[in-house]
């Protein structure tokens, strides 16, 4: 198992997610959103919210953060932490682009 | 003593030729700064005295008689001793004699003045003797086409879209002639105006019935005897009974000329009016000045107080300004002063408000206005002009310089430094003609401190509201530390611009895409957030219906998803049902559907119609593809747009019913499906007053009469509940109809992102909005036609593209590690 903590996954090509816009990747822990940020940034974040388990990957996508789609909770895409009073964090994943193509770290799938 | 009477031989015999506006000013002047100075002798060609020839225009269109327009009747000429000869030609100066040859002999004079005007200049082409080619110049050519005009069915053509000819033009369709302009240039008065501008004031020319055809170069005037009709050199044929001629003067020089007076284009002029005989004096459009002549009468005005200067031996210079023009024809609100060509160094600053059918332009070289060109809105015309003589620096107040002295609103300088700055005459309230004053005086004289108490008493910002925070600021000032300022709610933290801010300013800049309007407007992150975003891409696409592409990433996920989102991440689908009727065949292809996906509910809506609830987003695309199969398409419940038109039964069935509701539901739906709006909008349609759709608790609600259709507006049964108010009441559905349709863009084009119409109603006030549509049938007619355009682009089925695969990325996982897991 430890060797996959040093695969990464090919998602695909970062132009397959919209710029300021989230696809939804299926694992079997449960889905995570990937994001492309204006600056073509990528970042992976598990699809719940802290507050209330919306799926982030629905939401908006602004400067390196997102907002929720149920109840405008805002989460940074680097740290996982929601900004401004609320409290509560989600889970991120490493994520890597090379080429033009969007790799996962395996250790998602490792646990 | 003798010696002041005027008729002393003593006294200086001071001759006029041409008793005009120009010569009517000077005698004017002279007589009221030295009355007897000068023994006087006025010629006029024309056998009348002087009016106001600029009023012409007026008297052809029947506004006003010839007797208003009269300056200086047969009693003012009697009273100022003003020896007249009228209807008498001067044929000849003699110079050395000092004397003018007439039909009754000779005149001496000591000073002459030479104010001869122009005469109409007529284009060389065949046919230009014919009888019914006329110029308009004077009192006869007017009588001439007032009598032509009274053939019924008589025809007109103009020739030149200049000024002049656009006011002949006005004056013949109002006297009840069918009319065309033929203008040789591309757009209409392209001396004053510039082609956004030329191209609305056409528009609004056309909307009157008058013809327009620009490019359009006269090769012969045809008929016999009379005129016919008129043949262009591309082939066309525009039949005629009469002939205008209206393509520009030219100096009457003639008498100078064979008198050896210096005379280029015009007769030549000194600074002080003097010809190149110094006993002879000049003035009016005969003249030339430097190398200009002149044509508009506020210099011909100069000239005469100067002229009148020097022949009271007080020295006086004409100085050449910058003159302003204004169109003539009731209803046509233009305004253009200056140079406002395109050029280096040069940089504009355009409004255009679609809506009102207003564009503004500003042409600056060095932060000061070169040019002003303002059509459909030229209230602030003067103060631009006055910017403009004066030469002021304007780069302090740019940003809001287009909206003219009353505007303080926005980031730019100090905003309460502006208004304090502005003078107690400067109007604030444009709706209701409040100025600064007024409202300063009531603050004090009725001890006003709150903004609805100055709209209860002055109406300032009673109606269309944008000068509210105007207002506030005048409340400020006088109020001092007593009154507290609402802060200005922006729209996010992106930026300190309000709704109202950003929307003005999206038009007025012209901002046509997202990055455009962060950019200009200072936006302070790099690509907004979750709350301008979707307020941005709004605006952009009402605004600019074809020139913005929508923008996905920009809309709340349910725009995005076409369906609502549930707490769980699943999400509903709820097909149209056009006001409410449906088929057993959509109903199986419903049940169909929800046995398919195993739709958790199916639960009948508030609506009328069917919600399919708890759909998984991945099967969205299938299962709208299999409801388009069915005919069935988006019911857009998810839209901040038209969501339903809710009807009862109506006279089709019901023995209450006094129109067809649900038929005037299901046009209204099939008109305004697909529309986005600042929020959702809801109809209801009543088949009579007992009111079973509910209408009066809805966006737009119609109830039906007997008599006809009773449109109300602004109801709500949300988290507040309040009652429509009427609109109006129609006689016909289709004037409900259209009623209905402008009422809808009228609130796109001007609410702020979010707010239901009875919010934005509680801003603008019902009586601004009915002024706009039910009192005012051409821009009710302007809204439906832009309301139907922006259709074009965006009456389209969402869900129909993307059960074809369109949009994939937004309902497909981007990968699937579970089946690569199990793979493994």
């Amino acid at each position: 198992m430890n060797a996959m903590l040093d695969t990464w996954i090919d998602l695909g090509a970062v132009e397959e997610i919209p710029v300021r816009g989230a696809r939804v990747v299926k694992t079997p822990r449960g889905c995570l959103a990937v994001f492309r940020t204006g600056e073509d940034e990528v970042f992976a974040l598990d699809d719940r919210c802290p507050h209330k388990g919306g799926p982030l990957s629905q939401g908006i996508v602004h400067g390196r953060a997102v907002t929720c789609p149920l109840h405008n909770w805002v989460i940074s895409l680097e740290s996982g932490a929601a900004q401004g009073p609320d409290e509560g964090s989600v889970r991120r994943h490493p994520l890597r682009v090379e080429a033009g193509r969007i790799l996962l770290g395996a250790a998602v799938l490792a646990e | 003593m003798l010696t002041l009477d005027r008729k002393d031989t003593m006294t200086e015999k001071l001759v006029v030729i041409g008793a005009g506006m120009a010569s009517g000013r000077v005698l004017e002047h002279l007589l009221e700064q030295a009355p007897g100075r000068y023994d006087i002798t006025l010629f006029g060609a024309e056998p009348r005295g002087n009016y106001n020839r600029i009023m012409l225009s007026p008297v052809l269109s029947g506004e006003k008689t010839y007797e208003e327009i009269v300056t200086h009747d047969a009693g003012w000429y009697a009273e100022t001793g003003i020896a007249t000869r009228f209807g008498e030609t001067v044929t000849r100066i003699d110079r050395t004699a000092k004397v003018v040859h007439s039909r009754r002999g000779e005149t001496p004079y000591d000073r002459l003045l030479i104010a001869t005007g122009s005469a109409p200049f007529i284009i060389p082409v065949p046919g230009r003797e014919l009888q019914g080619v006329m110029a308009y110049r004077d009192l006869d050519d007017v009588h001439a086409m007032i009598a032509a005009a009274e053939k019924p069915g008589a025809q007109a053509v103009v020739i030149g879209g200049g000024l002049l000819g656009l006011e002949a033009a006005a004056g013949l369709k109002a006297r009840g002639m069918e009319v065309t302009v033929l203008h040789l240039m591309g757009h209409l008065m392209e001396r004053q105006l510039d082609p956004a501008a030329g191209y609305l004031l056409q528009k609004d020319l056309e909307r009157r019935g008058i013809r327009v055809h620009c490019k359009a170069s006269t090769k012969a005037i045809l008929g016999t005897g009379k005129v016919d009709a008129v043949l262009l050199e591309d082939g066309t044929v525009h039949p005629a009974d009469i002939v205008v001629m209206a393509v520009g003067i030219r100096p009457e020089t003639r008498i100078a000329t064979d008198a050896g007076i210096d005379v280029e284009r015009g007769i030549v002029v000194d600074d002080a009016m003097q010809t190149s005989d110094p006993d002879i004096l000049a003035v009016g459009e005969c003249v030339q000045h430097g190398t200009t002549c002149y044509g508009l009468v506020a210099p011909l005005y100069d000239m005469a107080k100067v002229a009148a200067g020097t022949l009271l031996g007080e020295p006086a210079a004409f100085r050449p300004v910058e003159t302003l023009t204004k169109l003539k024809v009731t209803g046509v609100d233009l305004f253009s002063v200056g140079d406002f060509g395109e050029g280096d160094g040069r940089e504009e600053i355009v409004f255009r408000d679609p809506g009102r059918g207003v564009y503004k332009r500003l042409v600056l070289r060095d932060e000061r206005i070169v040019g002003a060109v303002m059509y459909g809105d030229t209230q602030d015309g003067n103060w631009f002009f006055g910017q403009l003589k004066d030469g002021t620096d304007v780069s302090e107040m740019r940003d809001t310089l287009i909206f003219g002295p009353a505007y303080a609103g926005g980031v730019p300088l100090d905003p309460m430094a502006a208004v304090a700055a502005l003078p107690d005459e400067a109007e604030v309230c444009g709706c209701n003609g409040v100025c600064k004053g007024k409202i300063t005086r009531a603050i004090a004289e009725a001890g006003l401190t709150t903004l609805d108490e100055v709209r209860a008493v002055t109406k300032a910002s009673s109606s269309c509201g944008t000068c509210t925070g105007l207002v506030e600021q005048v409340l400020a000032l006088s109020l001092g530390e007593a009154f507290v300022m609402p802060a200005a709610k922006p729209v996010c933290r992106c930026t300190e611009l309000t709704h109202e801010d950003v929307r003005r300013l999206i038009k007025s800049r012209a901002l046509k895409s997202m990055p455009a309007v962060m950019q200009e407007l200072g936006w302070k992150t790099s690509c907004g957030c979750h709350v301008c975003r979707p307020a941005l891409n709004f605006y952009l696409l009402a605004d600019w219906p074809e020139d913005y592409r929508d923008d996905a990433q920009s809309r709340f996920v349910n725009e995005r998803a076409h369906g609502n989102i549930q707490k769980d991440g699943t999400f509903s689908v709820v097909p149209r049902m056009w006001g409410g009727v449906t088929t057993p065949a959509e109903l199986r292809a419903i049940a169909d559907a929800a046995e398919k996906f195993n739709v958790p509910m199916v639960k009948v809506t508030g609506g009328q119609r069917i919600d399919l609830l708890g759909v998984r987003k991945e099967d969205l695309p299938e299962i709208w593809g299999n409801l388009n199969a069915a005919g069935l398409v988006s019911g857009h419940a998810y839209a901040k747009g038209l969501r339903t038109v809710k009807t009862c039964v109506g006279s089709e069935f019901c023995r209450f019913g006094t129109q067809d509701s649900t038929g005037l539901g299901i046009k209204l739906e099939r008109r305004l499906w697909g529309s986005w709006t600042p929020h959702k909008v809801k109809l209801g349609v009543s088949g009579c007053p007992r009111n079973c759709a509910e209408a009066t608790c809805k966006d737009v609600g119609i109830v039906c009469v007997d008599s006809g259709y009773q449109v109300s507006v602004g109801g709500a049964a949300g988290m507040e509940v309040k009652a429509t108010e009427l609109l109006a009441q129609v006689p016909t559905e289709a004037e409900a109809i259209e009623l209905t349709v402008a009422f809808v863009q009228l609130y796109r084009e001007h609410a702020k992102y979010l707010d239901r119409p009875y919010k934005w109603l509680a801003k603008v006030d019902l009586d601004w909005v009915k002024a706009q549509i039910v009192d005012d049938p051409e821009n009710r007619a302007a809204l439906v036609a832009r309301f139907d355009r922006s259709q074009t682009i965006y009456q389209k089925d969402p869900w129909a593209a993307r059960a074809e695969g369109g949009e994939r990325h937004e309902f497909a996982p981007l990968a699937d590690l579970r089946v690569r897991e199990a793979a493994e």
